[in-house]
């Protein structure tokens, strides 16, 4: 399969590889998919005053499924967390010039974002802020 | 800034990119083959069919010097050679052949999970005309016994497909025990293998597999695309329909005008297979073992699908737990190998080869087939040990399931969402 410069350009330079501290206050943690697809990503935020200040991801998958999540950390940070949620698989596709075979890897993208947001209320409802 | 960077390998002397390590999907032209085909192109382009003129005889001659070539191979005669489009189409007339032809003797055919899609699917749609067929499930090194094919046998039973290897795992199947073992059980029951990726690279006679029909190709042993050959065995004669009506061409077989230059190359590509078998398979074994021993010596969690002792010695299956194979394809873009992903695919479905050795979808999508050739060297070798180990290790950084296993959490305990 031919790959999208876009792509490949990701897949060589991924942006904000790595992990927090997964028990930090002000970070939540999104992991999705499954070994069994062949896809699975963790996307991390760190929130400060509402604002996601940085974002760090891992994956395990296809390229365009790398590539997906490095863009999806770019696009959130400086954003508010609705802002973050708002964010739509098909922003991914067009950015990435993803084929339709390659659609989920957007949607999997995305939901790593929510899944972040998510657990990031979770953990301050449960402390009760 | 970003922890991770894009990968450089320096490429040594000697090495010229990209690097062909795919001689499963195919392999190219000797050039002593091509060198024997080209005359036939135009200066000897008659028709083997035309019987009245110098230009015919020519081709003929040509031809059945090919027919006896590529029998010595099998150890069978010229005459048991019809020649075809290559091993789909050999794999057809075999199986459908046979089926049509002896439909009054039964119903019933055997064959197994791991075999090529041209053998299973052709095996699926005999089902939609009354046939049942029985596939038989490998052991975890993908070899299926002669005692499980017998068991499997009933008086109904018409035909055996069994591959002498595999296209993914290379697995090399037991096909002298298993001809024995159906014979045993009923001499009338037919014996096919598809023997396209093991002839020319293991041992192989028909009488000691006690072979009635033999699958094969030219594009797997360095000869052209597009002709294989479906020996039938002449004593006792083996009958089989046609699945292709015409002039009664390959003894009513298989009609349809001879590809004269293609089967000259056939010929001469079995030739040099026959001679050079021994010398290749232990070149590259040795090959194999050194990729293999330079890889997993440095990457942990690496895993071998298939027998690694009934193997073709030029194939090597590895899984890299934790990275999955498009990616590593990618970054392995200056080497062709394949992989058992399912990205690689429109369907998302891992290999089913790999399924029916029991081996989890999440191990399947880490897997690369290597297979090297003729044409591979050790300087090859070397530098594809380096470029994966680095770009294994560069993806596991990446990922999220090798940071788990490093921190000892059981991945299958986790609660996945499959999508």
């Amino acid at each position: 399969m031919a790959y999208s410069d876009k792509v490949i350009e990701h897949y060589e330079n991924p942006r904000n590889v790595g992990s927090f501290g997964k028990e930090d206050d002000d970070v939540g943690t999104g992991l999705v998919g499954a070994p069994a697809c062949g896809d699975v990503m963790k996307l991390q935020i760190r929130v400060t005053d509402g604002v996601i200040s940085d974002a760090k991801f891992k994956t395990f998958g296809c390229g365009s499924a790398i590539a997906s999540s490095s863009l999806a950390t770019e696009m959130i940070k400086g954003m508010t967390l609705d802002q973050a949620a708002e964010i739509k698989n098909t922003q991914i596709v067009e950015e990435l010039n993803l084929p339709p075979v390659k659609i989920h890897c957007s949607v999997l993208a995305e939901d790593a974002i929510k899944a972040a947001i998510e657990d990031y209320k979770k953990k301050r409802q449960e402390r009760g802020q | 800034m970003s922890s991770v960077t894009k990968l450089e390998v320096p490429v040594p002397e000697g090495v010229k990119l990209p690097i062909f390590m795919d001689n499963h999907s195919t392999t190219p032209v000797d050039p002593r083959v091509l060198e024997a085909m080209l005359p036939y192109f135009t200066t000897h382009f008659g028709n083997a069919a035309s019987r009245n003129h110098a230009f015919g005889w020519t081709a003929e001659a040509a031809v059945e010097l090919a027919r006896s070539q590529i029998a010595a191979l099998l150890g069978g005669d010229g005459k048991e050679i019809v020649l075809t489009s290559g091993a789909t189409e050999s794999n057809n007339l075999a199986i459908k052949g046979a089926a049509s032809f002896h439909r009054r003797n039964g119903n019933h055919l055997i064959t197994v999970e791991t075999e090529h899609k041209s053998v299973i699917d052709t095996c699926k749609r005999l089902t939609r005309e009354g046939f049942e067929v029985t596939f038989l499930t490998p052991a975890k090194d993908g070899l299926v016994t002669a005692e499980q094919v017998a068991a499997a046998m009933t008086d109904k039973t018409v035909l055996v497909s069994v591959m002498l290897a595999n296209n993914e795992i290379g697995v090399v199947q037991p096909v002298n025990e298993i001809g024995a073992a159906i014979k045993a059980r009923n001499p009338k029951t037919l014996f096919h293998i598809d023997a396209v990726q093991g002839v020319g690279k293991v041992p192989f006679h028909v009488e000691d597999a006690k072979a009635d029909l033999v699958s094969i190709t030219a594009h797997k042993m360095y000869g052209p695309k597009g002709v294989g050959a479906l020996w039938v065995r002449r004593r006792p004669r083996v009958r089989i329909d046609p699945i292709i009506d015409g002039g009664g061409h390959e003894r009513g077989m298989r009609s349809g005008t001879l590809a004269v230059p293609l089967i000259v190359g056939f010929g001469k590509a079995a030739e040099l297979a026959a001679a050079e078998r021994e010398a290749e398979g232990v070149r590259l074994r040795a090959l194999r073992d050194r990729l293999h021993r330079g890889i997993a010596s440095r990457l942990s969690e690496t895993y071998v699908n298939g027998s690694l002792e009934h193997r073709l010695p030029g194939n090597l299956n590895l899984s890299f737990a934790f990275v999955e194979g498009e990616s590593l394809l990618m970054a392995l873009k200056d080497l062709a190998v394949s992989s058992g992903s399912a990205c690689t695919s429109a369907s998302l479905e891992p290999s089913y080869v790999l399924r029916a050795l029991g081996i989890g979808d999440e191990l399947a999508h880490t897997s690369i087939r290597f297979g090297l050739g003729r044409f591979n060297t050790e300087a090859e070798v070397d530098y594809v040990i380096e470029l994966v180990v680095r770009s294994v290790e560069r993806l596991r950084s990446l990922s999220p399931l090798w940071e788990m296993h490093q921190d000892g959490i059981d991945i299958s305990s986790i609660q996945w969402t499959p999508h």
